[in-house]
């Protein structure tokens, strides 16, 4: 049965990995995800949960155990932030490569230095290229969703490509709102069986997983790699409908508010969509049409709804939560950038970095990046295609 | 133990087969042919990347006749662990028959197990996952062409460690992993050679029986970095026991065993003029280091035996 109950972000994602139940779960402990991992182990600890879980002495360890796993047959999942991701990142492109369907919830923090353990997307955007497929959270409910569906897209036979999972490092990890826990035999249902296709325990077959390949091969086989996450947004679109046919929330590849009829638009992904969304409704109350993106998928980057949803518009304001030095912007902007760039009526578009190390933003900062808009719109000049929001400089 | 002969050895299935492109006189295969002849269960073997890894799967042909993995370099241990786990929870849930026996197999180089993934190591024989890590120490990172590795023994020279007017070679005594790896107090840890091939066989095998992490420490000739005649490899690691270069003891349940007591026990010299890594120790102002080196044999040796005498 449905229950409503309150948890913060890490509490769903121990709820439904519960419920998941998956065969091996290796995760280490790193602030602002820590709670997911002791979760767990009380779970296990009290018999909730039949899966083994494992505690390895790192994140790169825990990745590896996951590798292990995953590849010796089996539903598996780690959760992770920031320096833990960072010190995977060799092995979430080893995961990939392998074409192992592992599913990872990342509490997104700050990577260091200086040292921070709030929240901004900078650990996840670090891992863009790593082949994994990513999605990201506003609130409790989407994470958990998000978590939930999560498993049916990296286990397809067309996709076996990981996901992660991303929701704000205590904005969402350590905020507690009602969410609606879904029955536990539904979940499992909608879960389904996992049937991996090569499994190190089939004892029956002996073959050889991650041999070396030299100029002559490597590159096909990155090659077929790259096919299973462009396999994927069917997939990704297939599970988001049949998860809201049986539980009455449906999910896509972006959240659009109120932007159909906007001449002004404001991208932004996480939790801050959530503010955004009442700065919209105060911006159209004075009388501005503004509305909001929400991309909630990364990888694969939905380049071409994005576009159409925002080629129309007069200018576009992208929020990155992350800073990429040295490059013209930083990462949602260069995509959402590049991908209108074959539209011959498009936006002006500017980016603003905003968020790092968690720092607070607020309505107020939504209408300064709407207050810019608007110049643009009316004079047609951007004087600073790059900005800061709420930073003292 | 009912005491197995080489010929009944020779009949069994060869799980690392011909075709390989490791070095004439390599150790590796030596060692692995009699380790994965010493249990008779299916095998799944995870191997760190180094020259076995390297030198036995390039794409698209194999030459292992049995389940096997690379992941990376650091965590031959952590992947053993992790197929250790899903076998667990698979025979927990009842998708793998309970009396189904699977053994796995985790191995290095030393470059991969005393260095790089000593850590992913130490980590997952702590946990007690039931499986067995051996490293084969050729005392060198042999695949990427010599360089020194916290094996590389004192005085030995290596790429990044090279004897020159000013220097007699590596200046650092050998990281005791053997012992690091006993004070685990996990069921079972050994050193071991491939002349004594009986022995490896007894230890490998009592690895894979034991139910727990259990880590073997393997002597294993390298030719092109030790640099001697391909076939003296055999020999040489006699030499090594003969000399007390490389003992061959087991730790069972903390107990210390000595399983070789050379007759005479030979001067260290015998070693380091076998090899051409320790050729520029014989030069005259490199004397002391011979010395050095003689005296902590010595000193080790004597160890080891206070150790095999408590009980």
């Amino acid at each position: 049965m449905k229950t409503l109950k309150p948890l913060n972000g890490n509490q769903s994602i121990a709820e439904a990995a519960r419920q998941i139940d998956p065969d091996v779960i290796a995760a280490y402990p790193i602030t602002p995800s820590t709670a997911v991992v002791e979760t767990i182990a009380q779970f296990k600890a009290d018999g909730l949960i039949t899966g083994e879980f494992v505690c390895p002495e790192s994140e790169h360890s825990a990745m590896s155990v996951c590798i292990g796993a995953a590849a010796a047959g089996g539903r598996v999942m780690t959760a992770t932030s920031s320096q833990g991701l960072a010190l995977m990142w060799e092995m979430l492109y080893i995961a990939a490569g392998l074409r192992l369907p592992i599913v990872a919830a990342i509490a997104n923090r700050a990577l260091s230095a200086p040292i921070n353990i709030h929240g901004d997307h900078s650990d996840t955007m670090g891992a863009r290229d790593s082949g994994w497929i990513q999605i990201y959270s506003e609130n409790c409910q989407e994470a958990y969703d998000n978590f939930i569906q999560a498993f049916r897209i990296a286990e397809h036979p067309d996709v076996r490509t990981p996901v992660l999972v991303g929701f704000d490092g205590f904005i969402i990890s350590h905020s507690t709102e009602i969410v609606e826990v879904e029955d536990d035999e539904e979940v499992r249902q909608f879960v389904g069986e996992y049937l991996p296709l090569y499994p190190l325990l089939d004892t029956s077959r002996r073959f050889t997983v991650g041999p070396i390949d030299f100029t002559d091969y490597y590159f096909e086989h990155k090659r077929n790699q790259i096919e299973g996450i462009e396999n994927s947004p069917r997939i990704i679109e297939q599970v988001g409908q049949e998860f809201g046919q049986r539980f009455g929330r449906y999910y896509g590849f972006i959240d659009a508010y109120r932007l159909e009829d906007a001449e002004l638009a404001i991208v932004v992904m996480g939790s801050a969509a959530g503010t955004c969304k009442d700065a919209i409704d105060e911006l159209r109350e004075e009388g501005l049409k503004i509305g909001l993106l929400k991309p909630r998928v990364f990888r694969p980057f939905p380049h071409e709804i994005i576009a159409k949803a925002l080629k129309d518009k007069l200018a576009v304001a992208v929020l990155d939560r992350s800073s990429s030095p040295g490059a013209f912007g930083a990462p949602l902007f260069n995509e959402i950038r590049s991908a209108l760039y074959d539209y011959e009526k498009r936006p002006k578009i500017i980016n603003y970095i905003y968020g790092l190390g968690g720092r607070d933003i607020k309505i107020e900062h939504f209408k300064e990046a709407a207050q810019n808009l608007v110049k643009i719109a009316t004079t047609g000049r951007i004087d600073s295609y790059v900005g800061y929001l709420n930073l003292r400089e | 133990m009912a005491a197995v002969r080489l010929k009944d050895l020779a009949k069994m299935e060869d799980r690392l087969v011909a075709g390989h492109g490791m070095c004439l006189g390599c150790g590796i295969p030596i060692i692995f042919k009699v380790i994965l002849r010493a249990t008779e269960d299916p095998l799944i073997v995870t191997c760190a990347t180094g020259c076995l890894e390297v030198c036995t799967t390039i794409f698209p042909r194999t030459a292992w006749n049995v389940t096997w993995i690379h992941s990376a370099f650091e965590n031959a241990a952590a992947t053993a662990a992790g197929i250790e786990a899903m076998y667990r929870a698979l025979r927990n849930k009842g998708k793998i028959p309970r009396d189904k026996k699977i053994k796995i197999l985790a191995i290095g180089g030393d470059g991969a197990t005393y260095d790089i993934g000593l850590q992913a190591l130490s980590g997952a024989v702590e946990r007690g996952h039931d499986f067995v890590y051996v490293c084969y120490d050729n005392n060198v990172y042999a695949n990427t062409g010599g360089q020194r590795s916290s094996a590389t023994p004192l005085g030995a020279s290596a790429t990044t460690a090279p004897a020159g007017s000013t220097s007699p070679g590596k200046l650092q005594p050998r990281k005791d992993l053997t012992r690091i790896m006993a004070a685990h107090k996990i069921p079972y840890v050994a050193q071991a050679s491939p002349n004594k091939w009986l022995d490896l066989y007894n230890k490998a095998k009592k690895a894979f029986e034991i139910e727990g992490p259990a880590f073997l420490n393997v002597l294993c000739p390298c030719p092109t970095e030790w640099k001697y005649e391909e076939s003296q490899g055999i020999k040489l690691a006699q030499l090594a026991n003969d000399t007390c270069v490389w003992p061959l003891y087991e730790v069972e349940k903390g107990q210390f065993k000595i399983n070789y007591q050379p007759k005479q026990k030979l001067p260290v010299t015998e070693w380091l003029k076998s090899q051409g890594r320790f050729r520029h120790l014989f030069k005259e102002e490199n004397a002391w280091m011979i010395d050095l080196i003689q005296e902590q044999v010595d000193r080790d040796w004597e160890e080891l035996n206070k150790l095999a005498a408590l009980k």
